[in-house]
């Protein structure tokens, strides 16, 4: 097991592997992204409250727990890059940076797009909003911070650092909503006792999460392969692709 | 959509825009750079 994961931490092999798992990954992600949307736009009935306007959930919660889970791996591969300066785990954290802001993005609009037929507006200066939204300021701050640094590794180490302290802001994100008075709703899926949402609705909204989760190891790969090359175009196993 | 479709639709528009982007653009970067080192390596060889 450790050999694997040594073995899959070096760059040529990471990329030939990622190559092999795209197309699998492709429809796997497709298919449960159809069944996701037929399951929350057709099968699931309109909530007695919200009536159809609470369709926007299955996209929108799978994009915030998505918005949180990258920033986490972000923080992980963070740690590898400061305690073992790992060259896969630097690009693992860059190429995951665009895909985490764009999921933090999509929460955040289509939030606000629930929220103005339900709360009567788009913005308020709620607790959870102003949380994710630091989570997307932190998102483009690993960006703009790797960007602005010319040497790839110092970089690598600038944004590991960045990605670390940000990750204070997740649990804040997570427990807003308890700790604070807030116009967002509180846990409704994560109380595994006692789910407060009908499983015709919480299974396309699991099948989202899932297909969120796949389309993001497949976006992950892509990227990873486009910067991999960036980066090793000079080495010997780049010239031999 | 019981009169909400101008917020669920744009919803779903703009998550169906922002996934394929981010599939999209990284594949046609990895592209060019595939095409860019070939033209290099080729150079370098005459």
């Amino acid at each position: 097991m450790f050999l694997w994961f040594h073995k899959l931490g070096s760059p040529p092999h990471f990329y030939r592997i990622a190559g092999k798992w795209i197309p699998w990954l492709t429809w796997i992600t497709v298919l449960l992204l159809l069944a996701g949307l037929y399951g929350g736009l057709i099968e699931a009935p309109p909530d007695y409250q919200q009536g159809e306007s609470y369709r926007i959930i299955f996209v929108h919660v799978p994009s915030a727990w998505m918005s949180l889970f990258i920033y986490v791996v972000m923080a992980v591969c963070g740690a590898i890059i400061i305690i073992w300066r790992m060259k896969l785990a630097e690009v693992v954290l860059i190429s995951s940076a665009p895909i985490g802001a764009s999921f933090t993005f999509l929460a955040l609009v289509t939030g606000s797009l629930w929220g103005k037929p339900m709360w009567g507006t788009y913005w308020v200066w709620d607790a959870r909003l102003t949380s994710e939204l630091i989570l997307l300021f932190l998102y483009l701050g690993v960006i703009g911070l790797h960007n602005a640094i010319d040497d790839k590794r110092t970089a690598a180490r600038a944004v590991a650092i960045l990605a670390l302290v940000g990750v204070v802001n997740i649990p804040i994100i997570h427990y807003s909503v308890e700790w604070w008075h807030s116009l967002h709703q509180g846990p409704t899926v994560t109380k595994f006792d006692k789910p407060s949402i009908h499983w015709s609705m919480l299974l396309p909204l699991l099948l989202m999460a899932l297909a969120f989760q796949f389309y993001y190891v497949l976006a992950l790969f892509h990227r990873c392969r486009a910067e991999l090359l960036r980066r090793e175009r000079n080495s010997k196993w780049v010239e031999e692709l | 959509m019981g009169g909400y479709a101008m917020f669920v639709w744009p919803s779903y528009a703009l998550v169906a825009l922002v996934l394929w982007l981010n599939w999209y653009l990284p594949r046609k970067q990895h592209d060019r750079e595939l095409r860019l080192l070939k033209r290099r390596l080729k150079a370098e060889h005459k």
